[in-house]
């Protein structure tokens, strides 16, 4: 089929678009000067770039995953019924805003509002050593990056998680409250168990998405090729993979564009190795310990969700099973039906 | 309710028993809101204000004083389950804060340069000799072009491909057969290539055709579809799905051939929901920068063709304008944010055409 000659296709051009980069000799000729002068071979060039890429996404995740699933119990959980399906769109919406107005956004709005708590941190957290260094007097930092970062996954995963959570079984959630649980047992005993695999998924995938976002990094971090721990300063970020691309592919010569093509090609199979560990969590354990069956329809059901993210057909979805909730396994015989 | 009868037709007062006593009153939350609300605003009042710092101070504050008083009145479980829901509800009131903001900065910055002559004229530059100066007007008509003649391209490619899939998968394949599950997987897999990355391909399939100046709008397109066609495959997928199998087996008991079946009975069923897809799908990719950035390039001339030469879209115009300013750099800025206000708008079109064609044709069928 075409998909698979397309996604092999994607792998093939890169690999042979990238290899006289990488095998080429990095003290001469043209690589030695420009953006990639100063190493002494590909993996030199790229492996604080891959470093980088881990560096930011894994904090727009300590920072976003919380709040999403946050959001996802709320509108699951907490929120009247008749208000989740049009909360649960709005959220979605975020997901409608473009990267490059995001990254915009992070630039005019999140820079300069976080500079004070960023100064703050720096004089009093200096100790603990992200916080080290000297402080952005700009706001051009991995931490303003990882903010705006965190707001772009928020959505994929407030989607995958609320749809998870709005699936677990009715009886369990009422058999936890008839022994008289209140509503964070209730979350804690039944919706959390049953969910766990899935929120994991659902967090692998946003930070597949974290990994491959361009602009917004691109946009607001002063970067520099290093190894560097620090989230607050100006000279010493450590820049990703995509934005370096951004940034270099413009003014680079043909042997530094297939340096570029090297890194994107790592780039690429670290968000595959991403999104194969997303899918087999999904695939092995699926929601709820239960026999087959169920295993079976979450796993439609995520399906739904992977795609449209943040579509109203899937909002739609969503506001029909608010509305209606029934018991899962009338939910699951109508699917079957229909 | 005994009491009530003895005492008469009066309204029975709530009797003190073990499920009512050891409780807050009913809206005491709502009551400890107002009241830290207020208290926080005094100490800021004394301090300096800052609405920021206010909201999140009050936050602090309220969550405390539920937990406290939650866990001297009534016990610990109930003042966890109390705080528990106030954090929740702070997180979710955090997810609005972006949205307002971004969409409020995007419309307030974006206004100031939308016009009429910015919609209709591209970028170019005017040399008055008199004067000896070169004043550069910002226009935005090269990106529009662009972005619509991209997105097409892409869009014709990618939603045959992408439905014949879904059809396949939906219609032909039975779900254990390897060949479908490998699709599956594969579609899966390609919904998470970073977008750059398909750019890179398409850069790199264009460089081997054509040469090192291999920028054009068509490579671009050959981009977006590579972003686009799990999208479209997923949704269609989902869409096929839902058409009910009655309906199918009504038309092969009459015998109906498969195709027909298909053409005729299952498509115009699904109809809605797959032009609803595709609208979502195309709002997804049109607002795509890296890749188009780096296989179309970017220019501020005017280009039509986009089987020739680099080509701009509304993304990339923001970018780059950004990024890459010209030399009156307000001026620039200005330029990309008014091309962030047109992509917002064009996308929120898209959302809503979707919508609306969604809810036109949904109560056809047996859904």
């Amino acid at each position: 089929m075409l998909i698979m000659v397309i996604l092999a296709a994607v792998a093939i051009f890169l690999i042979v678009q990238s290899l006289p980069a990488i095998v080429a000799n990095w003290q001469t000729g043209d690589l030695a000067g420009g953006t990639t002068a100063g190493n002494t071979s590909f993996w030199g060039y790229v492996l604080p770039l891959v470093w980088g890429t881990i560096f930011v996404s894994a904090i727009a995740l300590v920072i976003g995953a919380p709040i999403a699933i946050g959001i996802a119990l709320f509108i699951s959980h907490y929120a009247p019924r008749r208000l989740a399906g049009i909360l649960g769109y709005l959220v979605d919406l975020l997901a409608a805003v473009p990267s490059v107005v995001f990254g915009l956004w992070g630039i005019f709005v999140i820079r300069p509002f976080l500079l004070p708590l960023e100064h703050w941190l720096n004089a009093n957290l200096g100790w603990f050593p992200p916080f080290g260094g000297a402080a952005s007097s700009t706001g051009s930092t991995i931490l303003a990056g990882a903010v705006v970062l965190a707001v772009m996954i928020l959505p994929i995963i407030t989607a995958i998680s609320r749809e998870i959570f709005l699936q677990t079984p009715r009886l369990h959630e009422e058999a936890a409250l008839a022994l008289g649980a209140t509503k964070w047992e209730l979350i804690r005993l039944a919706v959390f168990p049953y969910a766990r695999s899935g929120v994991v998924s659902a967090i692998l995938l946003g930070l597949g998405r974290a990994l491959g976002e361009t602009m917004a990094i691109a946009l607001i971090i002063s970067p520099s090729l290093i190894f560097s721990l620090l989230v607050l300063t100006d000279t010493q970020n450590s820049q990703t993979i995509a934005a370096n691309l951004a940034l270099n592919f413009p003014e680079s010569n043909t042997l530094q564009r297939q340096a570029l093509i090297g890194t994107g090609l790592m780039l690429f199979v670290i968000s595959l190795a991403v999104n194969f560990a997303a899918r087999s969590i999904i695939a092995r354990t699926g929601p709820g310990a239960g026999g087959k069956k169920r295993k079976k329809d979450s796993q439609a059901k995520v399906g739904i969700v992977l795609v449209p993210g943040e579509t109203p057909i899937f909002v739609a979805d969503t506001a029909l099973s608010a509305t209606d909730p029934g018991s899962p396994g009338d939910r699951a015989v109508r699917e079957r039906k229909s | 309710m005994t009491a009530s009868v003895l005492t008469g037709p009066r309204k029975p007062r709530p009797q003190a028993n073990g499920l009512t006593t050891g409780k807050l009153p009913r809206f005491f939350e709502l009551y400890a809101l107002v009241a830290s609300l207020l208290v926080v605003a005094g100490v800021f009042a004394l301090m300096g204000f800052n609405v920021v710092g206010w909201l999140v101070v009050t936050a602090i504050v309220y969550l405390l004083a539920i937990g406290v008083f939650s866990a001297i009145v009534e016990n610990r479980r109930k003042a966890t389950d109390r705080v528990i829901r106030g954090l929740v509800i702070v997180a979710f009131l955090l997810a609005f804060i972006p949205l307002i903001s971004t969409l409020g900065t995007v419309v307030i910055r974006g206004a100031s340069s939308m016009n009429l002559s910015f919609i209709t004229q591209s970028t170019h530059t005017a040399f008055d000799p008199a004067t000896l100066k070169v004043t550069v007007t910002q226009g935005a008509l090269q990106s529009i072009v662009g972005t619509l003649e991209i997105t097409g391209i892409a869009t014709l490619m990618s939603v045959p491909i992408g439905l014949l899939t879904s059809i396949y998968l939906v219609e032909y394949a039975q779900p254990t057969q390897w060949m479908a599950r490998t699709v599956t997987i594969l579609v899966d897999v390609m919904t998470g290539i970073p977008s750059i990355v398909a750019g890179l391909f398409a850069f790199s399939l264009f460089t081997l055709i054509v040469g090192p100046k291999a920028f054009s709008g068509f490579s671009a397109s050959v981009a977006l579809s590579v972003l686009m066609i799990p999208i479209v495959v997923r949704s269609s997928e989902e869409m096929l799905k839902l058409v009910s199998s009655e309906l199918r087996e009504a038309s092969y008991a009459l015998g109906v051939t498969k195709f027909r079946t298909i053409t005729r009975i299952v498509l115009p069923t699904a109809i809605a929901g797959l032009i609803t897809g595709i609208m979502l799908a195309i709002a997804r990719v049109i607002g795509e920068t890296a890749p188009i950035f780096i296989a179309a390039s970017f220019t501020n001339n005017f280009n039509a063709n986009p089987f020739n030469g680099p080509q701009s879209s509304l993304a990339v115009q923001a970018y780059a304008n950004y990024k890459f300013p010209g030399t009156d750099i307000p001026a620039s800025v200005d330029s990309a944010w008014g091309a962030a206000l047109l992509l917002v708008l064009l996308v929120v079109i898209l959302n809503l055409i979707a919508r609306i064609v969604a809810r036109v044709f949904a109560p056809k069928g047996l859904r």
